[in-house]
């Protein structure tokens, strides 16, 4: 008896400090989202409310007792039009309403900060264009857009904030996006939502949110030697991808340079804007997408460079503005030492230089470095 | 009318049930397991169903009991995982799926048309034994180790990345669709090819309206998901690349094939359970079911849009934003025939004459519950709050009660409905009562805490969660040890009143369709003529007519 008073008493004393009804909102989108879900659920009480009445009102009216010879009535057009159009009105606003909250929540603004999340059983992988890699937590300030590219290694993994209130599925084979801004600093939970195998539910972390100035001391104590960019440039070297794409007239790769965000003119005719996915592709399914005037003969990289790898070779070309860093690159045949990587840095050079180069585009470096 | 209750038992002292009746005719086990007797399959099927609920009833218990607590002490995660994935493969293809169609339809609609069997015996029977090969396979892989992939079968999880009986259970998932496929085209063919002369499509009781709804879906649903798991099963066996990015194959392809037939399923679930409604509400009510047009139209209407809503389940997979655009907005469209007829019944009990017999409470209660799960999947289809709550206990909160609270109370209304009919004898009454308030009490503290633990966040499928999810859970799974006694109740009372239950007569809920015009149980080829139908359904008028007819003659 003693014992499980004891519980009894334990169970209240968490029930009072940590029982919780509705999440933080720690975003900008969450209150527009909960507006919404407010407005749902108001409409769900009115509805129900009015299907309860109805029923508890006519069981009582028209019981056997009080009401022994049923009255036979065929319908009503009238009525029947009322609840088919009422519903019909209201759901056609939820549909609007929530479709502008999502082409937000998956339309990232072009000056977002952006930050590679990589999903594999069972861990997060973030990592900062400043190089700075994380797992299975994620450090941003509050007040800027930050972008999360997502991929996953495996199975479908998804990325969920609920105090921000987005999620994001990280699939094998593609890039996804989402945006958020933070609002408030604090710590919050970050789940895999997305069944992916026995630990599952031990793919969780800690979104962490700090103020400016504390997140330009955290990415100083955790900088991790190398920017992406600079780690792609590196693979680019090993890889011997600079052995086509040298930048020369008559190499016989086309020249990266600026490739990112343009629209390219395809060997088949099309045109295809060089966006993340693009550059991804063509990396590992290089046959698929020959640029006009090269002949078809890029191997596929398919299998030998993780998703890591692929991100910082992305990296790597995002921040090609001028055919400078290949040349650069051309010349080192064998990987930075690590000294190297930090004396040059690639992401302020390039990539910040890009930013103002070309239109707006999503860069990477920028926002880290600069600070 | 004069009696007070609907209810008026033939005198129990004279009172029989008639010597030459399905069950009775013949006897032995051979004679059942070879039986084309529609009647005696749907009886065979019962006995199965509730064979495979208790199972996975179990298993939601299991489920249950590990998430009292925040850490996976019960179980490791791992045995966690599979006994959801058995608990959901379980619950929808060997229990949802068949439960109404299979039982309730196989028993009713030849009666309610007026004809002799459906049209095709021996592949009705086919179809049972094809149900029960697959539930075997699934027992059988659930036994040698179980699968991990969620009812679901994910690629790339199912085909790459688990070690588990995902190729049994799959070949399992795939036999048990031809048995759904057999069941849908033999409901279609009956209905189309065997109506009794007079019984027009207008005069068709909504039961049948709403089980060749579904029989549609069936036959163009389910060949579908047989696909998809073949081409689960070659991918994993033989590594072809269709769901693999890495050989140019997409896994978004896997989940486009699978909603297109998963969602249409859900609906292959719940329509059945619809035309119980209409049943048991027109009757308990003594009244035609309200704008019974818009009723029957509504199951059609569902049906067809059914097949355009798949996507809604990958809104957040990273599919074109204009197409999620145009599938959410579709959504939205669907959720109105359900709306029309929630309104429908409730304005079917205006003016009606009404008793609440167990039928009827069930009835009630899927009214209620419905129209919750029903309400929260707008929230689901309407993008922006999806993204929030899809994935987490409000889905698990969601669809327990569309289907839970909504398929399965109205299974227990119409097994209660037409319990008499089928043994000739009634339910226990006050005990059936309380299990429908116990059923409903439960259900509710069962389900509802997860709609808030969905909104808070906790994802769904995971074995172990964070502390201050701890108290909704404590409620949930208190919630569901209540429910577990009110499923209990039915199975235990029923089985008692096969031998004890009062004589129920022919037509004990003075009810207007054919199957209350013939003797209970029925005779084998249930009509000894065929009826000639001459008014509507529910015309509760012509019954009266009849019956004063055959008193004055009497
Ligand atoms: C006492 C009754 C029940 C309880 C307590 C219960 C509990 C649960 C829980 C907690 C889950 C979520 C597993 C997870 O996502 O982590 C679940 C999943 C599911 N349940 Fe139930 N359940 C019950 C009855 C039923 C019934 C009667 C059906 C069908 C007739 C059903 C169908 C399903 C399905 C289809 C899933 C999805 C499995 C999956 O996620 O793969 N459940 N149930
Ligand atoms: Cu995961």
């Amino acid at each position: 008896m003693d014992h499980i008073s004891h519980v009894l008493w334990q169970f209240l004393v968490k029930w009072m400090t940590d029982f919780a009804l509705f999440p933080p909102e720690a975003s900008k989108i969450a209150p527009q989202m909960d507006a919404l879900y407010f407005f749902m659920v108001l409409v769900s009480l009115v509805g129900l409310t009015i299907v309860v009445l109805l029923l508890v009102s006519f069981s009582i009216m028209y019981s056997k007792k009080r009401h022994p010879v049923a009255v036979q009535i065929e319908g009503s057009t009238l009525l029947e039009a009322t609840w088919t159009i009422i519903p019909l009105g209201l759901f056609l606003i939820m549909f609007v309403w929530g479709s502008l909250i999502y082409f937000r929540i998956y339309t990232p603004p072009a000056n977002a900060m952006n930050i590679y999340v990589v999903g594999k059983q069972w861990m997060w992988k973030a990592e900062h264009p400043g190089g700075q890699h994380e797992i299975n937590s994620l450090h941003i300030p509050t007040g800027r857009a930050i972008q999360l590219t997502l991929i996953s290694q495996d199975v479908f993994h998804s990325f969920s904030i609920p105090a921000f209130r987005v999620k994001r599925e990280a699939i094998p084979g593609r890039y996804t996006n989402v945006w958020f801004e933070a609002t408030t600093p604090g710590t919050y939970h970050l789940f895999c939502t997305q069944y992916c195998g026995t630990n599952h539910s031990a793919m969780v972390g800690d979104i962490v949110v700090l103020t400016p100035d504390d997140y330009k001391k955290w990415l100083a104590e955790s900088t991790s030697g190398a920017s992406l960019a600079q780690n792609g440039e590196r693979l680019f070297a090993s890889l011997s991808c600079n052995a086509c794409h040298n930048g020369q007239a008559n190499s016989r790769g086309p020249s990266l340079a600026g490739v990112y965000g343009s629209h390219l003119t395809l060997a088949n005719g099309g045109t295809q804007l060089a966006d993340e996915a693009y550059l991804r592709d063509a990396i590992l399914n290089p046959s698929d997408h020959v640029t006009q005037g090269f002949a078809p003969i890029m191997p596929t990289y398919q299998g030998q460079i993780s998703e890591d790898g692929v991100i910082s070779l992305v990296e790597y070309i995002k921040s090609l503005n001028t055919n400078y860093r290949v040349e650069q690159t051309l010349n080192t045949s064998t990987l930075l030492p690590e000294g190297e990587g930090k004396a040059t840095p690639a992401g302020q050079q390039s990539g910040g230089a890009k930013q103002g180069a070309s239109a707006g585009k999503g860069t990477s470096g920028q926002g880290v470095v600069k600070q | 009318m004069s009696t007070d209750t609907i209810v008026r038992l033939p005198d129990q002292a004279t009172a029989r049930i008639p010597k030459v009746n399905f069950l009775s005719k013949e006897n032995g086990l051979l004679s059942w397991l070879l039986t084309s007797d529609h009647k005696r399959i749907a009886t065979l099927y019962l006995i199965s169903i509730t064979f495979f609920f208790a199972i996975g009833g179990t298993l939601a218990g299991l489920i249950r009991l590990e998430l009292l607590t925040p850490q996976s002490d019960l179980m490791a995660a791992d045995t966690y995982n599979k006994v959801f994935s058995m608990h959901g493969i379980i619950m929808v293809f060997l229990f949802l799926v068949p439960s109404v169609p299979a039982t309730l339809g196989n028993f009713l609609i030849p009666i309610m048309i007026g004809a002799k069997d459906l049209a095709l015996p021996k592949v009705n029977l086919l179809s049972w034994y094809l149900y029960m090969i697959a539930g075997v396979m699934v027992l059988y892989s659930m036994i040698t180790g179980g699968v991990d992939t969620g009812w679901t079968f994910t690629v790339p999880l199912s085909t790459h990345y688990v070690n588990t009986n995902v190729i049994t259970t799959g070949l399992a998932i795939f036999v048990a669709g031809f048995s759904s496929v057999f069941t849908g085209l033999n409901f279609i063919v009956t209905i189309h090819k065997m109506r009794a002369p007079g019984m027009t499509w207008f005069r068709l009781p909504l039961f049948v309206w709403s089980n060749y709804a579904a029989s549609i879906l069936m036959v163009l649903g389910t060949p579908v998901l047989a696909i998809t798991l073949v081409l689960v099963v070659l991918e994993r066996g033989f590594g072809i690349g269709v769901f693999d990015p890495s050989k140019g194959g997409d896994p978004i392809l896997f989940q486009h094939l699978f909603w297109f037939y998963s969602h249409p399923a859900v609906y292959i679930m719940i329509l059945p359970g619809m035309g119980v409604i209409s049943e048991v509400v027109s009757t308990f009510a003594r009244k035609r079911v309200f704008g019974y047009t818009a009723v029957a139209f509504s199951s059609v209407a569902i049906a067809v849009f059914a097949f355009f809503v798949w996507e809604h389940h990958m809104f957040i997979m990273g599919v074109s934003n204009y197409s999620t655009l145009v599938f959410s907005l579709l959504t939205m469209l669907v959720a109105v025939p359900s709306a029309i007829k929630i309104f429908n019944w409730s304005f079917t009990l205006y003016k009606g004459s009404i008793t609440f017999e167990t039928p009827m409470l069930y009835s009630f209660g899927f009214m209620g519950l419905f129209t919750i799960g029903g309400l929260t999947g707008v929230f689901l289809a309407s993008t922006g709050t999806d993204i929030h709550l899809t994935e987490t206990y409000f889905i698990v909160a969601h669809f327990h009660f569309v289907m839970v609270g909504g398929m399965l109370m109205a299974f227990l209304s119409g097994i209660h409905f037409w319990w008499p009919k089928w043994t000739g004898r009634m339910y226990p009454e006050k005990i059936s009562q309380l299990a429908a308030l116990i059923t409903f009490i439960g259900f509710n503290f069962t389900f509802f805490p997860q709609f808030l633990l969905g909104t808070l966040g906790m994802p769904r499928r995971y074995a172990a969660y964070p502390a201050e999810f701890q108290v909704l859970n404590v409620f949930s799974t208190a919630g569901a040890s209540i429910l577990g006694i009110g499923y209990l109740l039915p199975i235990l009372y029923l089985t008692w009143s096969l031998k004890y239950g009062e004589i129920a007569g022919d037509n004990p809920w003075q009810a207007t369709g054919l199957e209350w015009q013939i003797q209970s149980p029925p005779l084998t080829e249930n009509f000894t003529e065929i009826p000639v139908v001459d008014h509507d359904a529910y015309d509760y008028e012509w019954l009266e007519k009849k019956e004063k007819e055959v008193s004055s003659v009497g």
